[in-house]
């Protein structure tokens, strides 16, 4: 916090200043490293295969969006089955939660695709991949969206049921509305993972932007010309979540 | 109203908070509940709002029975207003919001009906200046005067009073308790726990003392304060009116 005010209080050149320098340092070290290992820059074997890499991020980027909200379907349903009374469904989202998130994604991936998806016949791959996307992901915003609900005071509770409120009513006029701000921030970070996490899907064959610079660094021999548009692109994504994230919480501060 | 109960019993875990309750009111507009903390009044209270169920025991107002079942006490409950010590109102909605919220999703009013009857219950408690204010936006008297807008806005059968003015300076508290005894006087039945004896005394037409989970006394305030005859009750009064 101390920091945080200090961050504010400092003149525009200087804050400015100080990540140029720090942006710099940070380059020049790598600007370096290269250097010293007396790389030879290919870059013309790389641009050819742009529209590969076009395809594979906005493939990347449907991939990501579609299991966004699926996972957060699946999160607000953990979560409020977590709260259920009635056991057996409890337990049921409790080894969910545990499971999924105590397990490597590759996991995951290769059993929903090689042997669920397979034994029920599913056969498109960017189908499996979503929903194994959305599965594994799910399970994390399920925890992030519990904190929320379980961070509203019981002096609420009493407050809704008082008035008179079904407990649908509750949710939808007392909890969420205030859970969300809780659970705003942990929410964005869950979705900059989750678009990182889609590069994974590569390996049963969906053509994201991972998939695409494999290939592109088979054909053009230029590892490094490959890789780095690879994380320029995913950063491109990431940094905007990133940004809106810290916004959200500076936000929360103030109001609270 | 008429109030009875019998048998009223509850525990939490081991601890005996109500312990075989009875009491018969057949005529009672304002029931003041006093006795040391910890002694049963809040969970009477809670048990009278329908937000805590009794393990055993009657409860009647009016000779309607305090259901048991969830959605019938649902039900009997958006026709009790409570109010809470902590005033408990929605952080993120304003004082009009506040009050619109039971109106329109409990009481099924329109939104134009809701409108109405929320801006007129502002008006009437000196809160039009605070309507769109959120909770963290106005003072603890203001607060605690809009819970009880919010309360008194259903047009309830009974309203309920948990301790109202235990977290306001004295300054706030008689804002509060002015507003109570004008409700009094509109002749709005209603019962209270509250430690602001001075305010029990002129504003109770039934005083009930209760210390371990049970009533010990019950009366008219002249003869509670003025010769309580259980022995407990005599030494609390002494002790809280000493200063």
């Amino acid at each position: 916090m101390a920091r945080d005010s200090n961050e504010r209080e400092a003149p525009f050149w200087w804050r400015a200043g100080s990540f140029l320098l720090a942006l710099g340092s940070l380059a020049g070290v790598f600007t370096f490293a290269f250097a010293a290992m007396g790389h030879r820059w290919n870059w013309a074997g790389v641009w050819k295969y742009r529209d590969l890499y076009a395809h594979g991020w906005l493939v990347t980027v449907g991939l990501s969006a579609i299991s966004l909200i699926m996972s957060c379907v699946i999160g607000v349903i953990i979560a409020l089955l977590r709260r259920t009374p009635w056991l057996p469904l409890r337990y049921v989202a409790r080894i969910y939660v545990e499971v999924i998130r105590g397990t490597p994604l590759l996991v995951q991936i290769l059993i929903f695709f090689y042997v669920v998806a397979h034994s029920f016949g599913i056969e498109n791959r960017y189908f499996v991949g979503v929903m194994t996307l959305s599965v594994f992901s799910g399970a994390y915003i399920s925890e992030v969206i519990r904190a929320g609900i379980e961070g509203i005071g019981k002096s609420q509770l009493d407050s809704a049921r008082a008035i008179g409120l079904t407990t649908a009513q509750t949710y939808g006029y007392v909890i969420f509305p205030q859970a969300i701000r809780q659970i705003l921030p942990p929410l964005a970070g869950q979705f900059a993972s989750l678009i990182k996490d889609s590069s994974l899907l590569s390996i049963i064959g969906i053509s994201d932007l991972t998939l695409n610079a494999q290939d592109i660094a088979s054909y053009s021999y230029a590892n490094f010309e490959t890789y780095l548009p690879l994380a320029a692109g995913y950063l491109l994504l990431t940094l905007p979540i990133s940004l809106w994230t810290q916004s959200l919480e500076r936000r929360n501060r103030f109001e609270t | 109203m008429r109030l009875t109960l019998s048998g009223v019993t509850k525990s939490f875990g081991e601890h005996r908070v109500l312990d075989d309750i009875a009491l018969e009111l057949p005529e009672v507009k304002a029931l003041v509940l006093i006795g040391p903390s910890g002694g049963g009044k809040s969970t009477l209270l809670r048990i009278l709002a329908g937000l805590d169920r009794a393990d055993a025991g009657r409860v009647c107002v009016n000779d309607t029975l305090v259901p048991m079942d969830e959605e019938r006490l649902r039900k009997y409950r958006c026709g009790v207003g409570t109010v809470f010590q902590a005033y408990n109102l929605f952080p993120h909605l304003s004082a009009y919001e506040n009050i619109m919220l039971p109106l329109e999703k409990a009481h099924g009013l329109n939104r134009s009906q809701a409108d109405e009857r929320a801006m007129e219950t502002l008006k009437r408690f000196r809160l039009e200046a605070h309507a769109h204010k959120k909770p963290g936006e106005l003072s603890g008297g203001q607060k605690q005067r809009v819970a009880i807008a919010r309360a008194v806005a259903i047009k309830p059968r009974l309203l309920l009073f948990d301790e109202p003015t235990s977290a306001l300076d004295p300054e706030m508290t008689t804002e509060v308790l002015e507003m109570i005894e004008e409700l009094k006087g509109e002749g709005r039945d209603f019962v209270l726990v509250t430690h602001e004896m001075a305010f029990a005394r002129i504003a109770a037409d039934q005083v009930a003392y209760l210390d371990n989970g049970k009533i010990e006394e019950c009366g008219a305030p002249e003869e509670i304060f003025g010769e309580a005859k259980s022995k407990g009750c005599r030494r609390f009064l002494a002790k809280i009116l000493r200063y």
